[in-house]
This record gives structure tokens, C-alpha cells and sequence, in this order.
């Protein structure tokens, strides 16, 4: 026995904390925060992570990590890891596969996908989930040929990214930022967590601690709107609404920045007024196509080139052929100023006081215009004009799917980067900020390209920003060319392609049947598709013969998820901390408003299965293929695997996947090949930062050190300053074929919903769903939102998080749950237009009073993940897909829409309309039953001790 | 709190081992060699399995051996220091007591001093508790105590008769006693219980967040989706309906029916061992329900944190 | 060492700002990864992939529906962690003195190897800061990372517990409370830090801060009416307006 009285104990206050640090990028979501790996030796002798922590010199995270990032171990040693290529043995979605070795997978897939490129590309769909490889699969896809690649951005933001790049040549999203550092007054619009996860936390920090007001738009009043000082509980879809009534209200108080409308905007262009005419509505140019304006003091026509010119805003003019035009300005405020847009006339529908959006505006303008910032920065603009000081309008904003994911959200998204503009505050400090490669105007977008023929590559990017109904991507007939219809009239601006469409369209053969489905980290069985279950059904289709009508389906996972189950030829991936990544400025990089970034992963602890990094896998894909630039010419593969590909390939000259330490490793952005790079981002924590010159910092698309900078770096090959589009030509264009002129004319169908949704101004109309339906009968929206501490279906594998979310109940507003009769506890059915579920409810007051809610992508397939019989995420947490579909409900024209913004083709996830009535007791189980799976990979271990390993 | 199993076997056998030893203790108990072995090995055997099982209750009992060092300041120390004190003088006075047939008074008094401490200190392990509003009252070491005196009669009371010993009857009529006070004290004790909220306790979710001074403060999300060990430990929820029920089954079992079969034992000299047999059996199951009832019925102030046993009235008194 | 110390030369604890706290469960995780692998057994995990997933935490992140008076009810979110009491009650009623509390700088802490597992610590907790762990069979607690606010091994800056240095939001502060200037005092001394159940006379070193009042309006909000000085109610009185505005560019 011990002594009776004991002594405080000694303690090792100091233990080692590990055997070595390695500094790696996360990817437990797509934030891409720094992290340092710490792992310690095992009794074997092997390597185990042991602890991850955040880097404190990077640019993203400055050391702070999330939930999902520190639970990194978990999903690292995640039972659900796939160990081996599989092929299936069972009939799709029973999950029964047999292991097959490496050469033998890569030996089928070359077998498939071989006779498609020599005959017909486009019968190869690839399309790719959340990875940050884009710039390389889509050269992939194009060396292959096929027109029919895109990521995921369809289903996910795209109307945020188009509605910013076609006005301002940027957005929110990863495109920029918030001026932490500066800003007043910051309105945040229908975010939950987003993809820069970490640095909008440390951002709302900052403003909290200098006392800057936080506003939050949206219906419900969690996370960064439980912190917000003031709640705007909207009703969903009607942002636009709200957005263009506090610019209503900012134009009638004349609080607006006009000199920086009349300097940085297309506001003073004049538009031509000649109702019927084939450019009505298009810009007034002269010979050279420059725009025109009104010159103040001549009172006559002038090129907006001009510096001597002094524009006016308002105001009529005749051109010289005789018709009038009115400049950009006037328009706009004549629209605005409409009584439909007055506070009073939107307040019911918004579910906002008309008092509360008048203060808001008022707010917003003191902020903008009281309290304005000076910097005493001396800068010059593009055109050679010096300014001695940068004028900072210190109100910002930030928004992401809570307005983007609705038939709506480009025109939202467009409404809202007015807002900005009229403030004066994009990118002035205490403003939005861009982050390189952006500011980058639409035309400095590639077009996207169809153009496929046997044994060729593509003659072109697949995705890009069409600028009139010239670049449309459609058969003379008006066909759409690619399978998910992308850049047809159905969605002429879909700059990301539109993932959800792909298995709709490929089961029905509409336009045409396709012989190969390849996915890679995509779970579109599941969380990523609308009508899940009837996603499984089309997956599993079979056509009279008995074969499927997808006939070869390959995918690429790392886990064993509820797509696996329903693919022929799994390429089972690492984890991300067993690969090479790139996070390149070809793509999508890591910058900060400051500074340019990329980053890479690297192998930080050995492989102990065999899989292999996809993008390895698809180098070597390429390579049996005969892929140009995936050869040499003796036909022997040109890059050894992923890692060779980052440091050897060059998109341009001098420009390859990573912008550090090029040529000798003393050049950055532009140099040759370093074969010693990837060292050097190593020895510098896995990120390489280009920091932007005092000079160059603000005021991007106009001035000129930074242009110059980005033309140094790399960004683009000569200076590309441009003015924003209050008024957008492109959608114009579009409006005027609805209207009957061009060639290119859309089917009459179409008509009258291109030219409501196409206006050259930005708009608000009411999603689409809302107004299909019978509004009695499903007068209650529901949406979901991303839990901080999971992210999509991934997280369910890992011990720590799915403690944390195992399950999602639906959250009911009180006085809805009153009328049906809830109670905490309960279950309830609810009942879109297109499906019923049964699922748990639980009782809220925090959201808006038309307006239920759930955590996104909790439920789960039974069998999948590794998880054992009884798994709450099976039991108790559910899918709100199964409600929506990716068409609308029908309409008296006998055609059935896809449910997505009409100019962009974004899903649009949030129109969602439902009821709900109380389910019996004896009914609290899910519903509906999706089946189950059999594991590839068995279920996990009992109990977890992590830390066991080490500590013998 | 969870009404562990291991914990109420134990505090219901021990105490009702403990009472027989003091009585024994203070000279109750009868002459013969079978009534005499029969007593010390029921006294012995009930305060011992009962500490076994509060030893099974241990997640690692290799290492109770420590639970003595602190006998200055910790309740549960203390009661293992007693109760082991306890058993040793009364081993040592029944080792008289059995083989040299002798009563030393002063051991067998002191004896009994220590089993009532012993008793004391393990409802005081309870009554300690400022968390639980329930337990953290005076009441709790009366009704250890008078459950602990009554059970201990009605077993002495009973052994005396099956041996045919003298005193059956006079013990029997003091058991009689004994147990309308011990439930006129648990009565009390429930009575008071029944008006013992957290919230009035001042440990409901607003205090316990402190956010009741911005409004009324409701639990929206816990912190995990299952049920982890604070939860199952102190926020166990016991149904109305089945709280009603089991008090029933406690009264009725622990007072009603004892009493019926003591009285007519005690007047009808007819089958008194077999009726004050029947009468202890259905003591002990009362006492069972009576203690899940003290552990299921108690909440913790940690309930609140989950929003969990904030509405008032939910202990009904009866 | 059942007993607590008299006085403590030092009373390191946390302030956790609940106006800034977004309920990430950051904290938690990292709390958890880190404790995993220090201070004593690793933090466990059972049925980790079944029905009933329930592991051994040493902070929770709740989140709670605050419904003022005449105004929308708010969100709160939440975080629960060891408090280090000063009249801790959980050291005074274990038995075994495993339990213990640090004279050196009142950290709170269970000596493992001296545990036998009876949990009348965690019934002792009025916060719940207590978890038995079921894989090791001993009580576990926040240690407020004594492993790491003195470890060598650590570059100074981040000698501050796990969950500490990860919050993104900055919403949990470390440091001594006896130092009545130190950044944490202060902190509580102007935003009013709070203790959880005072009347349990625990006498709590970590402290909490309200959340601020929910604003309706900007605190200048006198200006906010300003432009009405020029307001254009109408369009053409914003073209008359325009003019001047422009001339004002000249
Ligand atoms: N109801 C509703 N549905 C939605 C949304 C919504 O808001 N509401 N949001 C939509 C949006 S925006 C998105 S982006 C989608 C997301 O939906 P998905 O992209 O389908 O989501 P994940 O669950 O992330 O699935 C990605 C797959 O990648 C796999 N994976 C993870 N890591 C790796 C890796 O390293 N390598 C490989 N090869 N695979 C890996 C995972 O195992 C998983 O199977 O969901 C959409 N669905
Ligand atoms: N932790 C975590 N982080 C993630 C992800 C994840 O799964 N987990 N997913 C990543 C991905 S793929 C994406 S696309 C981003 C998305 O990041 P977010 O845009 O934050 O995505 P959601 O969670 O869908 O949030 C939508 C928000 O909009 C609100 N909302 C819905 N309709 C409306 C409306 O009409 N108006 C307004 N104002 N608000 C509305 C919802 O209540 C919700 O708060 O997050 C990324 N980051
Ligand atoms: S936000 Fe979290 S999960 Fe995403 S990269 Fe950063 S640390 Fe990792
Ligand atoms: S990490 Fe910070 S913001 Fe996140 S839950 Fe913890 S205290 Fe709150
Ligand atoms: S919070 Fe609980 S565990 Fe921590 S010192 Fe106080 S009483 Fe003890
Ligand atoms: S569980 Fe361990 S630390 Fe807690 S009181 Fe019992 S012996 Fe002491
Ligand atoms: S101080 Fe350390 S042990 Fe305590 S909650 Fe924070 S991370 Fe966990
Ligand atoms: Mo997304």
C-alpha cells in the first residue's frame, strides 16, 4: 500500500511531444489550412500521427484549426479506408466487390475507356467532386477528348462564383474577402461555415474585438449568426428582394459613391434606347468598340477611354446615327427607384420590417460614407492617374449557398455585388477584398469548348464564360452537346458544368446514352444528388436486355461510401496525408487579399495499403491511353506520378502547377522547372506566399502596380484592367435572342424565362419551385446547413466527429410545431412535391417563422462507413435529397425543368417547399428505407484508445 | 443519478447488516448456539456482500486499497475506514460471543457505535452532495438510519423467532416502531424532495449557463448526438408514471405489507417466524424500490446543462 | 491529498467569451486529440463505430435557445469544462486522494495511478467536468494542459492549452487569475465575467462572459439619418443630386 498521506505527485511537466513534425496542407474540408503533423515512433517501429496541430505561419489557418481538422487522426485511420482496387461481383449497390490487383484495374479501365476515345470521346463522362486537382483533371479530360468533364461547382456555388466574375471579375466563395482588419460594418448572407471555414472565424474575431457591427442575413440564427449583434431572419429566396431595396433606399438618400461609379463602373456607358432593334439595350461604341459616354461638359458623346472626358450618370444623348442612349446610371436608378422595390412593398415577402431595411441602408451608409477610411497610399491607376490617397468605404459583406443554392441566386448574387459597388467599397480598404489569381474580368475567362473528334483532344477548356448566345455550346438543332447540358438554353452560363444532371440525363439518354461514367470523391449515390433515391434507381437501371443503361461506372473514393457500392471499378485513393496534392494558382489556391499562395501535400507518413493517389493513378491512366502530354514521344509515360507532373509540367512557359521556388529556386511565379521544389515548399511548411506590394495591394483591377505585379507572377500574360458591369452586356445578349433577335434563337418554350431571368441589370424574381407548386399545400420551406464540426458524408467514419453529429433531427419553428401539433421528440412526415420523409423534429424559436431546417448529409446508407448495425446516422439521421428533385414539378407546357438558376444551372437546393404533419408513435423510424450495403472493408473496432500505440 | 444495482444492494444490505450488529452489539440477541451463528454470519454477511458490491461498483477496484488514506476529509473514506473498524470489533466481539459464549459489553457497545457511524457516513457520501439537491439534506442520514434500526429489528426480531429465542415479540413490536418511523422520516424526506427542484435549488439551465439573465434559457443542441457517461451517470430520466408505480411497490412492499404480517405475528401467535420471514423479504424488496427510487428520482445539476429536469412537480410526493 | 490547498500562488484558468463563440466544437477536438496522447491513459472511445458512439471528453461545446423578454430568441453557444475550482468538491470527496489540487498554480488534477474508478468525484462536479473513462476505468478531467503550458519542448508562444491555441474564433483565453493585471482579469473585470452556479460555492477560477446585448441599432446611431440632409426622394431628385455630386468630382 502506498502512503497513507500523500504528496502532490511529481509530473513530467515536459514530455517530448513527438518524435518528428512534418508541415503539411488538411483536407479534412476544402479550406486547406496548414497543419504540423506530429508523429511519434510505434513499438513496431512505424510511424503514427499523433497529434495535429495548426501552423502558425500560414497564411490561411495562423495556427487556429477546426474540429474536423484536429479530429484529422480519425479520418487518417479511418476503418472505412478502402485497401485495394475493387470490382464488382454483386449487381450495383450491393456493395459485394472483389480485390484486384492495381495492374489489373488500371488494365480494365484502359480496356473501356480505350474504344471510346477512338471512336466516340463524349461517350467518356468524367466528372470530378470537391478535389483541388480541377487544373490538371480537366487537362486529362481534354488531352482524352471528351466534352463532357466538369467538378462539382454546378451543384454547389456556381451561381456565386458566375453572378460575381460577370460583374465584378470575382467573388466571395475562395475569389476574396472581407477587410478583417478594416471594415465597420460587415452584413454576412446565408453562410454556415463555408469554404474558408477558419479565416471567416478569425475575421468575425477581429471585428468583435474593434466593436465593428455584425449582421446576419439568414433564416436561421446559428453559429455565425448566433454571434451576429443583430439577426435579419429572412424568408428564404428572397434576398435579391431585400438587397435591391436597400438599394433603393441608398439611391433615394443619394448614398452613393459617385466618383467611384463614375471612375471604376461601367455606370456612365451608355446603353442604346431603340426598343425592337437588334442592339437594343446593347452599349452605345464607337469605331474602335469603345463604349460610350456622355461628356458633362460638351454635352456630346465621348469615348469612356478618354481621360479627359468628364462623364455624366444621367442624362439622354443622340447618337450619331440618330437614336438615343441613356447612360448605365440613370437606368439603374430609374429601375431601382420603382415603388417595387421600396421597403414597404418587399417587407411582407422578405419577412423584414420595411423600418429595419430602411435603418439597415441607412446604417450601411453612414458606415460606408461617415466613416470613411484614408490611407495616405499613394497609388496610380491603369490609365496613369496618380492618387495620393486610397479612399476606404469600411462596409462589407459576404455571402454564399443561402443565396446561391436557389433558381434565383445568379441575379441574388448579382444584386448583392451592386450593393457593393454603389457603396464604393470593393476593394478600397475596410472593403471586399480579391484574392489572386482574381480580380479577373469575364472576358479574361476562357469560353468553353466542345469540339471533339476521335483520337484528339478537346479543341478547348470545357468550362468557361460564354459572352452571348454565340458561345453556347448546342447542336444546329439546338441539341445540347454535352451530357449534362451545360451551355445549352437550358443554362447558358453554366461556368462549372452541372454535375447533378449527369446521371438524370445519362439514364434517360437525354441528349444521348453514354458508355463510361467516371466520378472521382463524389458520393453522387448519396449526399451530392437531389432524388437520392431515385439516383440509386438510375444507377441501377437496366435497359430490355437486362444491361445497365449506364453501362461502366469507375469511381475513385478513399472510403468506403455509399457510391462505392454502386461503381464496377473502384481506384481506391489515399488519405490525405499519404499523397501529393497541389494547390495550384491554375485553380483553386489559398490566397490571401495580400498575397498570392499555393501550397502542396506530401507524404507525411508511409502507405500500409494498397491504393494509390488518384491523380497518380490518372497519370498513369493517361499514360496507357496514349494521352498527348501524358507521353513522350517514344510513347513512354512522361511523368513518373503526381509529384513529377507538379514540378515538371508547364501549362504556359515557364507558368506549371506551383508558383515557388522555380528555375534556379530563386525565381517565383515564371521560371523553369525546379526539380528541387517540392523540397523547398517542404522546408517552408508545405505553402509558398507571394506578398503583393504596399502600392498594389487595394484597388487591384484599376491599378496598375498590381497588374504589373500579376503579369510578373504570372497571373496573366499582360495587364488586364477592366471597369465592373453594373449593367452586363453578356446577359443582354442572351435577352435579346429571347427577344427574337440573332441567329441563335432559344425554343419558344424558353422564351419568356430567359428574358426574365437574363436582365442586364440585376433582378429578383421568385424561385421557381415556390411558384410551381400549390402554395396551401406546401407552404413551409426546409433547408440544410453545414455543421462546423463535419463536413459533408465524410465525417461519419471518423470516432470523434460522429459523436458530435451522429444524428440530425429536423428543426421546427415554434409556431409551426404548434399548428401540427409537435413536440420535441416527436417524428413528423414531410412532404415535398416530389417525396415524403419521416424523421425525428425537434423545437426551435431561432429561425424564420415559415422555415424548418436540418445538418446536411448526417444520415447514412446502412453498411456504409465501416459503421456497425444499429449506427445512429442510419437510425436516427436523414437526408433532406430525398424531398428534392432535379426537376421542377411540371408545368401546364408538358416540359419538366431542371430544378436550377436558369442562367448558371446552379441546383437549386434551397426552394425547397414542404408541409409536415405529426407521424403516429408507433411510427418513429426512418423513412424512407434506402436499403443496404455489404462493407468492402468490414465495420470498425469496439474500442477506440487512440494513443494506446505509443504509450506502452 | 443511475440507479447503479451494485449501489443500492449495497446500501440497502448494509445498513440492515450494520443494524443487526449493533443490536447484537448492545446485547439483543439471543442464546443459542444456532441463532447466535445464524445472526453473526447474517450481520457479517449482509454488511459484507453489500461492501463487495460497492466494490464491483469500482471501474478499478484493484486500487480501492487507497480509499482509506483519506478518512480526514472524504465521506467515502471514511465509510470504508468504518466500515472495516466495524466488522473487525465486531468480529473480535463475536469471536467471544461465539466460541467463548461471552457478551463483552464495552467491545459489543463500541461495536454498535461504529455500525451506527458506518451507516452515518455512508448516507453522509449522499447528504454531502450540494449537487444534488435531493440527497443534500439532514433527512438522508435519518432515513439510513431508521431503515438501517428497522431493517436491523425486523432481521433480529426474525431470527429470534425462527430459533425460538426469548424476545422475539418486544423486538418484534420495536421493529414495528422502527419502520413507522423510518417511513414517517422518508416520508418527510419525499415531502421535501418533492419540492427540491434544480431550479429552485438554484442550479436550473439559467443559473447553471448563467444566461438566464438575458431570457428563458432552453438546451438546443447537445454537445453529442449519443449519450455519454454524464448523461447515463446524472442525467438519468425516470418516467412519471414508473416513479408512481415503483413508490407504490416501495410503500406497499417496504411498509404496508411488514406491517400487516408484523402486527398479526406480534397478536396472532400463529406461523411468527414464517409471517416476520415474509415480513423482512418484502422489507427488502420495498427498501430496493425505495433506493432506485432515492438514485432515480435525484437529479443532478449537471442535468441542466442538457435542459434535462427543469419543469417543477415532476417527483410526485405520492 | 484530499485536502485543498490553502492558498495558491497561482490561479491559472480560462475565460471562455460567449459572445464570439460560433460553437465549432474546435476546442473539444483538439482538447481531445491532444489529451489522447498526454497526460495519462488515452481519452476512449466506446462502440466508436456502432449504435451508442460514447467517448471520453474533456470539454463539450452545448448550444442553447436564449428567448429574451420582446426580443427573437438568440443562440448561445456553449463550451463545459473543468472550472478548477477553488473549494473544489470533487477533490474533497474522493477517497483515495487521487484528486488533487495543484498549491503550485490550482490546476486540478487526478493522479491515475491512484484512481479506483467510484465516480463520487464526478458526482461531486456541479459542472460535469468529470468523465470516467470506460477503456482505462479511471476519472478523467481537463488537466488545463499541464503537459503542455510548461513543456520545453514548446515554443513559448504556444505554452498554452490545446484548446486554447486552436479556437478560431478566439474565444477562449488562458492565464493566471491571481495577477490582477494579467489579460484575463482584466478581461473579467471589464465584461463582467461570471461564474456558473455560484451557489454551489464551488468558487470557480475559469470565468465566462456574456454574451453582449443583441443591438437593434449602431451605437452612432444619430448619423444613420445624416443623408437624409441631401435625400432625393424622388428620381428626379436624385438626378438634381447627382449633379452636384458630380460637379463636386471636378
Ligand atoms: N440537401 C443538400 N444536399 C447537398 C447540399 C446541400 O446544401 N443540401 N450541398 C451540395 C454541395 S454544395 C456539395 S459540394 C455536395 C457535396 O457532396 P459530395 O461531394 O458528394 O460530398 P462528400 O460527402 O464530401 O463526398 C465526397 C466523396 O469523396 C470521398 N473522399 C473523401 N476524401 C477523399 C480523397 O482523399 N480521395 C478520394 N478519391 N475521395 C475522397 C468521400 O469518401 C465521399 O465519398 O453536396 C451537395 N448536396
Ligand atoms: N464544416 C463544413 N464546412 C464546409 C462544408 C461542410 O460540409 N462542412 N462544405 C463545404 C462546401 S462544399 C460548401 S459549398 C460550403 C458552403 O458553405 P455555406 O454557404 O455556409 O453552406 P450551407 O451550410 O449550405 O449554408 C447555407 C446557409 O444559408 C442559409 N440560407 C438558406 N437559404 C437562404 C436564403 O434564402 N437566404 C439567406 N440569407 N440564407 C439562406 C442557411 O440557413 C445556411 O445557414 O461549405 C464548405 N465548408
Ligand atoms: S477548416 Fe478545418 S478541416 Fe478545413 S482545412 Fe482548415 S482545419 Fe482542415
Ligand atoms: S473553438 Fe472557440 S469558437 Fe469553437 S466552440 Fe470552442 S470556444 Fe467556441
Ligand atoms: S469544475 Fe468540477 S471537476 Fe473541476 S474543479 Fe470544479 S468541481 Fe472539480
Ligand atoms: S473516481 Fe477516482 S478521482 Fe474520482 S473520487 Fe473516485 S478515486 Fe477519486
Ligand atoms: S485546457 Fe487542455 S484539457 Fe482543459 S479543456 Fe482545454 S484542451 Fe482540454
Ligand atoms: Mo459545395
Amino acid at each position: 500500500m502506498q502512503e497513507i498521506v500523500t504528496a502532490e505527485p511529481d509530473l513530467d511537466l515536459s514530455p517530448p511531444v513527438s518524435d518528428a513534425v512534418r508541415k503539411t496542407t488538411c483536407y479534412m474540408c476544402a479550406c486547406r489550412c496548414g497543419i504540423n503533423v506530429h508523429l511519434k515512433t510505434g513499438p513496431d517501429g512505424r510511424e503514427i500521427v499523433s497529434y495535429i496541430e495548426g501552423n502558425r505561419d500560414h497564411p490561411t489557418n495562423k495556427g487556429v484549426l477546426c474540429a474536423k481538422g484536429s479530429a484529422g487522426i480519425m479520418q487518417h485511420y479511418s476503418p472505412a479506408r478502402l485497401r485495394k482496387p475493387l470490382r464488382r461481383k454483386g449487381p450495383r449497390g450491393s456493395g459485394e466487390f472483389e480485390e484486384i490487383s492495381w495492374d489489373e484495374a488500371l488494365t480494365l479501365a484502359t480496356d473501356w475507356l480505350k474504344p471510346i476515345r477512338e471512336t466516340d470521346p463524349k461517350k467518356l463522362a468524367f466528372f470530378t467532386g470537391r478535389d483541388q486537382s480541377q487544373s490538371f483533371t480537366s487537362w486529362w479530360a481534354q488531352a482524352f477528348g471528351t466534352p463532357n468533364y466538369a467538378a462539382h461547382g454546378g451543384f454547389c456555388s456556381v451561381n456565386m462564383a458566375a453572378g460575381g466574375i460577370y460583374t465584378m471579375g470575382g467573388a466571395f466563395w475562395e475569389f476574396g474577402t472581407a477587410d478583417w482588419d478594416r471594415t465597420k460594418y460587415f452584413m454576412i448572407f446565408g453562410v454556415a461555415e463555408d469554404h474558408d471555414s477558419n479565416p471567416i472565424k478569425i475575421g468575425l474575431s477581429k471585428l468583435k474585438q474593434r466593436g465593428a457591427k455584425i449582421v446576419g442575413v439568414n433564416p436561421v440564427r446559428t453559429g455565425y449568426n448566433a454571434i451576429a449583434d443583430e439577426w435579419v431572419g429572412i424568408t428564404p429566396g428572397t434576398d435579391g428582394l431585400f438587397i435591391l431595396a436597400l438599394i433603393h433606399e441608398l439611391l433615394r438618400n443619394g448614398s452613393v459613391d459617385v466618383s467611384y461609379l463614375v471612375r471604376y463602373t461601367n455606370a456612365p456607358w451608355l446603353v442604346i434606347d431603340d426598343p425592337g432593334a437588334p442592339d437594343h439595350g446593347l452599349f452605345a461604341r464607337n469605331e474602335d468598340g469603345h463604349p460610350l459616354v456622355l461628356d458633362r461638359r460638351s454635352g456630346e458623346p465621348a469615348s469612356s477611354e478618354d481621360n479627359d472626358v468628364r462623364p455624366d450618370l444621367k442624362g439622354e444623348v443622340t447618337l450619331a446615327d440618330g437614336r438615343r442612349a441613356r447612360p448605365v446610371f440613370e437606368i439603374m436608378a430609374e429601375t431601382y427607384l420603382g415603388d417595387d422595390y421600396a421597403p414597404a412593398a418587399v417587407a411582407e415577402r422578405c419577412g423584414i420590417e420595411a423600418g429595419t431595411i430602411a435603418r439597415l441602408a441607412a446604417e450601411m451608409a453612414y458606415a460606408a460614407f461617415e466613416e470613411e477610411i484614408v490611407l495616405d497610399r499613394p497609388w496610380t491607376d491603369w490609365r496613369g492617374r496618380k492618387h495620393d490617397k486610397m479612399i476606404g468605404r469600411p462596409v462589407s459583406f459576404h455571402a454564399m449557398r443561402g443565396i446561391s443554392a436557389h433558381s434565383n441566386g445568379f441575379q441574388t448574387a448579382r444584386a448583392l455585388h451592386l450593393l457593393q459597388i454603389l457603396l464604393g467599397s470593393v476593394e478600397t480598404p475596410g472593403g471586399f477584398r480579391f484574392k489572386p489569381p482574381y480580380p479577373k474580368p469575364v472576358e479574361g475567362h476562357p469560353k468553353p469548348h466542345t469540339g471533339h473528334k476521335p483520337n484528339t483532344p478537346l479543341d478547348g477548356p470545357h468550362l468557361g464564360y460564354p459572352l452571348g448566345p454565340d458561345d453556347l455550346q448546342i447542336d444546329e438543332d439546338g441539341t445540347p452537346r454535352r451530357i449534362d447540358k451545360a451551355f445549352s438554353w437550358e443554362a447558358p452560363c453554366s461556368a462549372h458544368g452541372m454535375m447533378h444532371m449527369v446521371i438524370a440525363n445519362a439514364a434517360e439518354k437525354d441528349p444521348y446514352g453514354i458508355d463510361v461514367l467516371f466520378l472521382y470523391m463524389a458520393n453522387m449515390a448519396w449526399n451530392s444528388s437531389m432524388n437520392t433515391a431515385g439516383t440509386m434507381e438510375m444507377l441501377t437501371r437496366t435497359d430490355e436486355n437486362g444491361d445497365y443503361v449506364i453501362p461502366k461506372i469507375i469511381y475513385s473514393d478513399a472510403y468506403s461510401s455509399e457510391m462505392v457500392a454502386f461503381a464496377d471499378l473502384i481506384l481506391p485513393d489515399t488519405t490525405y496525408l499519404e499523397r501529393h496534392d497541389c494547390i495550384s494558382l491554375l485553380d483553386r489556391p489559398i490566397s490571401e487579399p495580400d498575397a498570392a499562395a499555393d501550397a502542396i501535400r506530401w507524404p507525411v507518413v508511409e502507405l500500409d495499403r494498397d491504393v494509390r493517389g488518384f491523380q497518380s493513378a490518372l497519370i498513369d491512366l493517361g499514360a496507357r491511353l496514349g494521352l498527348p502530354g501524358f507521353v513522350e514521344e517514344d510513347g513512354s509515360p512522361r511523368y513518373r506520378d503526381y509529384a513529377d507532373y507538379m514540378v515538371r509540367h508547364e501549362r504556359r512557359p515557364g507558368v506549371g502547377p506551383l508558383a515557388g521556388w522555380r528555375g534556379d529556386g530563386e525565381a517565383h511565379g515564371r521560371g523553369a522547372p525546379n526539380p528541387n521544389q517540392l523540397n523547398k515548399y517542404i522546408e517552408n511548411g508545405g505553402v509558398f506566399t507571394a506578398h503583393i506590394p504596399e502600392e498594389a495591394q487595394l484597388f487591384k483591377p484599376w491599378n496598375k502596380a498590381y497588374q504589373d505585379w500579376a503579369v510578373a507572377i504570372g497571373l496573366f500574360d499582360k495587364p488586364a484592367p477592366y471597369l465592373f458591369s453594373i449593367y452586363s452586356e453578356p446577359l443582354r445578349k442572351f435577352q435579346l435572342a429571347a427577344e427574337g433577335h440573332g441567329k441563335r434563337q432559344p425554343p419558344d418554350k424558353m422564351r419568356a424565362r430567359i428574358r426574365q431571368a437574363f436582365t442586364p441589370l440585376p433582378t429578383w424574381y421568385p424561385p421557381f419551385e415556390g411558384e410551381l407548386i400549390d402554395k396551401d399545400a406546401y407552404p413551409y420551406h426546409a433547408l440544410t446547413q453545414r455543421p462546423a464540426a463535419m463536413y459533408h458524408s465524410w465525417g461519419s467514419q471518423n470516432a470523434w466527429l460522429r459523436q458530435i453529429h451522429g444524428a440530425n433531427p429536423l428543426y421546427v419553428p415554434e409556431n409551426i410545431a404548434r399548428k401540427v401539433g409537435l413536440e420535441d421528440g416527436d417524428w413528423a412526415w414531410v412532404t415535398s412535391h416530389h417525396g415524403r420523409i419521416r424523421v425525428p423534429v425537434h423545437i426551435t424559436a431561432a429561425s424564420n417563422s415559415k422555415t424548418m431546417w436540418t445538418w446536411n448529409a448526417i444520415g447514412k446508407r446502412k453498411g456504409a462507413w465501416a459503421l456497425g448495425k444499429g449506427a445512429p446516422e442510419t437510425e436516427r439521421g436523414f437526408l433532406l435529397n430525398h424531398l428534392i428533385h432535379e426537376l421542377l414539378p411540371p408545368k401546364g407546357d408538358g416540359m419538366r425543368w431542371s430544378n436550377s438558376d436558369p442562367v448558371t444551372g446552379q441546383a437549386a437546393w434551397f426552394d425547397l417547399r414542404v408541409r409536415i404533419e405529426k407521424a403516429e408513435a408507433e411510427e418513429h423510424e426512418l423513412a424512407p428505407d434506402t436499403g443496404s450495403q455489404t462493407s468492402p472493408v468490414g465495420t470498425g473496432p469496439k474500442v477506440v484508445a487512440y494513443g494506446k500505440a505509443w504509450k506502452t | 443519478m443511475h440507479p447503479a444495482l451494485s449501489v443500492i444492494v449495497f446500501t440497502t444490505l448494509s445498513g440492515i447488516g450494520f443494524g443487526l450488529m449493533s443490536l447484537l452489539g448492545i446485547g439483543l440477541g439471543g442464546d443459542g448456539l444456532a441463532f447466535r451463528w445464524t445472526a453473526v454470519v447474517l450481520a457479517y454477511g449482509f454488511a459484507v456482500i453489500g461492501l463487495l458490491s460497492s466494490v464491483a461498483h469500482l471501474k478499478s477496484p484493484g486500487r480501492a486499497i487507497y480509499a482509506f488514506s483519506q478518512w480526514r476529509s472524504s465521506w467515502l473514506s471514511r465509510e470504508g475506514v468504518l466500515s472495516i473498524l466495524t466488522l473487525g470489533v465486531f468480529g473480535l466481539w463475536a469471536l467471544a460471543y461465539l466460541f467463548m459464549d461471552r457478551n463483552i459489553g464495552a467491545l459489543g457497545i463500541l461495536a454498535a457505535v461504529l455500525a451506527v457511524v458506518t451507516v452515518y457516513s455512508t448516507s453522509m457520501v449522499y447528504a454531502q452532495l450540494r449537487t444534488v439537491p435531493h440527497w443534500a439534506t439532514w433527512l438522508t442520514p435519518a432515513v439510513f438510519l431508521a431503515f438501517g434500526a428497522a431493517g436491523g429489528l425486523m432481521l433480529l426480531a426474525t431470527l429470534l423467532s425462527v430459533f425460538g429465542e426469548e424476545g422475539a415479540r418486544p423486538v418484534a413490536q420495536f421493529a414495528l416502531l422502527a419502520l413507522v418511523i423510518a417511513w414517517v422520516v422518508k416520508a418527510a424526506w419525499w415531502q421535501r424532495a418533492a419540492k427540491t427542484t434544480l431550479v429552485a435549488a438554484g442550479s436550473g439551465i439559467g443559473e447553471a449557463t448563467g444566461l438566464g439573465r438575458i431570457g428563458r434559457v432552453r438546451a438546443f443542441e447537445p454537445p453529442h448526438t449519443s449519450p455519454n457517461y454524464l448523461m447515463r451517470e446524472m442525467a438519468f430520466e425516470v418516467g412519471r408514471k414508473r416513479a408512481r408505480a415503483l413508490r407504490r411497490v416501495a410503500i406497499g412492499a417496504g411498509v404496508v405489507l411488514p406491517l400487516f404480517l408484523v402486527i398479526l405475528a406480534v397478536y396472532l401467535p400463529i406461523a411468527t417466524a414464517a409471517l416476520l420471514l415474509l415480513a423482512l423479504v418484502s422489507h427488502i424488496a420495498g427498501m430496493l424500490a425505495e433506493r432506485w427510487l432515492f438514485f432515480a428520482e435525484a437529479r443532478h445539476a449537471v442535468a441542466s446543462f442538457y435542459g434535462i429536469g427543469q419543469a417543477d412537480g415532476d417527483v410526485a410526493f405520492l | 491529498m484530499t485536502t485543498l490547498p490553502q492558498t495558491t500562488n497561482r490561479k491559472l484558468g480560462l475565460v471562455i467569451d460567449l459572445d464570439v463563440c460560433v460553437g465549432c466544437h474546435a476546442c473539444a477536438v483538439a482538447c481531445k486529440e491532444w489529451n489522447t496522447g498526454a497526460y495519462g491513459a488515452p481519452l476512449s472511445d466506446m462502440d466508436a463505430y456502432g449504435a451508442e458512439p460514447s467517448g471520453t471528453w474533456l470539454n463539450r461545446v452545448h448550444s442553447y435557445e436564449v428567448k429574451p423578454e420582446d426580443k427573437p430568441a438568440q443562440i448561445v453557444h456553449f463550451p463545459r469544462s473543468c472550472l478548477h475550482c477553488e473549494d473544489a468538491p470533487c477533490v474533497t470527496v474522493c477517497p483515495t486522494g487521487a484528486s488533487y489540487k495543484r498549491s503550485e498554480d490550482g490546476i486540478v488534477l487526478v493522479n491515475e495511478d491512484r484512481c479506483m474508478g467510484c465516480g463520487l468525484c464526478a458526482w461531486a462536479c456541479p459542472y460535469g467536468a468529470r468523465e470516467m473513462d470506460m477503456d482505462a476505468g479511471v476519472m478523467k478531467k481537463c488537466t488545463l494542459c499541464v503537459d503542455r503550458i510548461y513543456n520545453d519542448h514548446i515554443p513559448q508562444e504556444d505554452r498554452v492549452p490545446s484548446c486554447v491555441r486552436t479556437c478560431p474564433a478566439n474565444a477562449r483565453h488562458f492565464g493566471d487569475f491571481a495577477d490582477p493585471d494579467s489579460a484575463v482579469s482584466r478581461m473579467v473585470a471589464e465584461r463582467g465575467g461570471y461564474d456558473l452556479m455560484p451557489e454551489q460555492g464551488t468558487r470557480p477560477v475559469n470565468k465566462y462572459l456574456q454574451p453582449r446585448p443583441k443591438v437593434d441599432a449602431m451605437p452612432a446611431g444619430e448619423g444613420c439619418g445624416k443623408h437624409d440632409a441631401h435625400a432625393p426622394a424622388t428620381p428626379g431628385g436624385l438626378l438634381g443630386w447627382l449633379d452636384r455630386a458630380l460637379a463636386a468630382l471636378d
